[in-house]
């Protein structure tokens, strides 16, 4: 490709066909190095979580026989499972399995795990998007109006609540959020995605909940799933409008002090105007990558919210999994937000190729 | 030389002149006056000083534990159980009639202790990985900030989650669990900085004079790396002690009866709707402990980057 790409500026005829083939083989070099990097991330991903499986202090064997088997049965099994094997052969197997979405089962539910998986992953995502949803839409407005009153009390008030936000374990807050919202003034829903009366009513097709109970026609459970989902949202949404609200500040700091704020300024245009209209357009591609980045630390966040509020999504999933010494879930489970993280950087820049100019 | 325009400074005007002299007469003279100046401005930020203050009061607590603490940590009484803060016990107690305030003031030493063991792991290791990567290049230094990247893909708590799955629940595992999880930004700090060294004439001075790659790195590239490498994990401390608190809440971590406050925050979960100190002052004193690390390495940064604020 690079061969042939070189091979045309010099039969080109016009200047205009030879720089287009320029930018191609520019965006041809760019996909490719992208990929690379992708791929090598996948493999480092899959070679990290077989290395942890290997790292178990217990026999595998005996996790699957019980320690009281007969030697043949030991042996049977030790051979089933690939272990007399050379190990790059063992790795090979596992990415095999792995690619095909073999994840192996699950002792607790003695499902499949990627159908668990497929199941639980849906409450996850729901709760990580309305959280998101709630820190750009509070982090967002309050960066900015943080950095055009910098240095004021506004400022400080939205420094210091975005710092508790950092600092605060979301785990704590959410227990602190239960007993003070739920136990004691009744405003919202308590554990669970929905109260237990509607548990399994509503047939899953989109696996989110809040669509689900609409297009059934059900507007009593979607009401009882916002009433759930309102609290722990909030407290994930909290984490993430503190980071949000950082990062515009600092972003639109770097855009006031520019000279093209000035020169509107004096050109008489208002304030609101130059802030909303001329620099806050251009933080918008940074952004971007702030918010996918947050959006991936949700997931993160998620693992421990839903263990206190009892939602049974993907970090519920993994906790019990761990609990119960189950590898398969523990590693699949990783495997997956490694998976998520890889995708939404992947994604954050492409977007950020499409929407700055800048890097054409 | 410093003692000596130390002590002709007092006729000058004092020790502050001598701090805010325009000419320098020394090398101790400069680094003070830069310590000094760094000092004013870190300390005309409020935030910074009580950023400052709870981790200088969490060392405190962790050092005078048994002198602040009014009763024994692990001493039960079940006649006392779940009694709310009075002048007796500041905190209340917790469900086996135990002295909160003691628990936490015993299990702010187990908090340093996971943050510094952490620290003392992490740092060499990332130090290690990063200079070597920056300083021999090719392909050592692309297979190594491979690596980096894989580690970096997944967020920390996962990671670390995983690590203990796989080793074992405990204090020990969970901290070398999360230090597995620190070191890559540090490695990737490090190796930035000897990016910025390697081709300085002196380190080609000292390999004209015969020094090994090995002496290179430990001697004349690490100990320009050290200063920001602490400064970069004092700046990680906040979120090292909520992934710890995380694990200990999971019941990873630390084990009953030990007063660590993630696990403490676990029992005193199934107790919340009746008794809610039982949770609610863990996660105070987890809250701010975190703070004041943040607060610390924001002021800091700005101290050490003063266009980043």
């Amino acid at each position: 490709m690079a061969a042939g790409g070189a091979a045309v500026p010099v039969h080109g005829t016009g200047a205009a066909r030879a720089d287009g083939t320029a930018r191609l083989r520019r965006v041809g070099r760019e996909a490719l190095r992208q990929a690379s990097a992708v791929g090598i991330s996948l493999f480092g991903l899959l070679a990290i979580t077989f290395f942890i499986g290997r790292m178990l202090p217990l026999d595998p064997v005996i996790a699957v026989i019980g320690d009281d088997a007969p030697q043949s049965t030991y042996d049977m099994v030790y051979r089933e499972l690939g272990l007399d094997r050379p190990l790059w052969e063992q790795f090979a197997i596992y990415v095999g399995k792995v690619l095909q979405g073999d994840f192996g089962l699950a002792l607790n539910t003695s499902n499949r795990v990627a159908d668990d998986l497929l199941r639980v992953f849906p409450a996850t995502v729901e709760l990580a998007t309305v959280s998101i949803v709630i820190g750009v839409g509070l982090g967002v407005p309050f960066g900015v109006i943080a950095a055009v009153h910098r240095g004021t009390m506004i400022d400080h008030i939205v420094r210091v609540v975005g710092l508790i936000g950092y600092s605060a374990p979301n785990f704590w807050l959410g227990l602190m959020g239960l007993v003070v919202f739920y136990a004691m003034l009744g405003w919202v829903g308590g554990p669970g995605r929905v109260s237990v009366f509607y548990i399994d009513m509503i047939e899953p097709r989109t696996g989110f909940l809040l669509i689900d109970s609409l297009l059934a026609n059900e507007p009593d459970v979607f009401w009882s799933a916002v009433d759930h989902i309102i609290l722990p949202a909030s407290i994930l949404g909290y984490s993430s409008t503190a980071y949000i609200a950082r990062m515009t500040r600092s972003f639109m700091l770097e855009q006031l002090s520019q000279e093209y704020v000035i020169t509107a300024r004096v050109k008489g245009l208002s304030r609101a105007r130059v802030v909303w209209r001329h620099a806050f357009p251009n933080i918008m591609v940074q952004l971007v990558t702030v918010i996918a980045l947050a959006y991936a630390f949700l997931l993160e966040g998620a693992v421990l919210t839903e263990t206190v509020f009892a939602w049974p999504g993907f970090g519920r999933y993994l906790t019990l999994g761990l609990l119960a010494g189950d590898m398969n879930v523990v590693l699949a489970c990783t495997l997956i937000v490694g998976l998520t993280f890889i995708a939404l950087n992947l994604i954050s820049d492409i977007l950020y190729r499409l929407l700055d100019p800048r890097t054409r | 030389m410093t003692a000596e325009a130390r002590t002709d400074a007092p006729a000058n005007g004092g020790l502050r002149a001598w701090l805010l002299a325009d000419t320098v007469t020394s090398t101790g003279q400069a680094r003070a006056q830069k310590l000094y100046l760094g000092w004013r401005r870190f300390s005309s930020n409020p935030l910074a000083l009580i950023g400052l203050g709870i981790v200088v009061a969490l060392v405190m607590l962790a050092v005078f534990a048994p002198l602040v603490a009014t009763h024994d940590p692990f001493a039960q009484s079940l006649d006392r159980r779940l009694l709310p803060p009075s002048a007796a016990h500041w905190l209340g107690t917790d469900e086996l009639g135990r002295d909160i305030w003691s628990r936490i003031a015993y299990g702010a030493r187990i908090t340093l202790l996971i943050v510094l063991l952490v620290a003392l792991i992490a740092a060499p290791l990332g130090l290690l990985v990063g200079t070597v990567a920056g300083y021999l290049g090719g392909w050592v230094d692309v297979a190594l900030m491979r690596l980096v990247d894989v580690f970096l893909s997944f967020p920390g708590l996962i990671l670390a989650l995983a690590f203990v799955a796989a080793l074992g629940s405990g204090l020990e595992n969970a901290i070398l669990a999360i230090a597995l999880t620190a070191w890559p930004p540090i490695a990737r700090l490090a190796r930035a900085e000897t990016l910025t060294v390697r081709r300085a004439d002196y380190i080609a001075a000292v390999r004209l004079a015969g020094a090994s790659d090995l002496r290179i790195i430990v001697r004349h590239i690490m100990p320009i790396c050290i200063p920001s490498v602490i400064i970069r994990i004092t700046l990680n401390m906040a979120g090292i002690i909520l992934t710890a608190a995380g694990l200990g809440f999971l019941g990873l971590g630390a084990q009953p009866p030990s007063p660590e406050w993630g696990a403490m925050l676990s029992t005193g979960r199934a107790y919340m709707l009746g008794s809610w100190w039982l949770a609610a002052m863990p996660g105070i004193a987890i809250l701010i402990v975190s703070l004041g690390f943040n607060l610390l390495g924001d002021a800091l940064r700005d101290v050490l980057d003063p266009r980043a604020s």
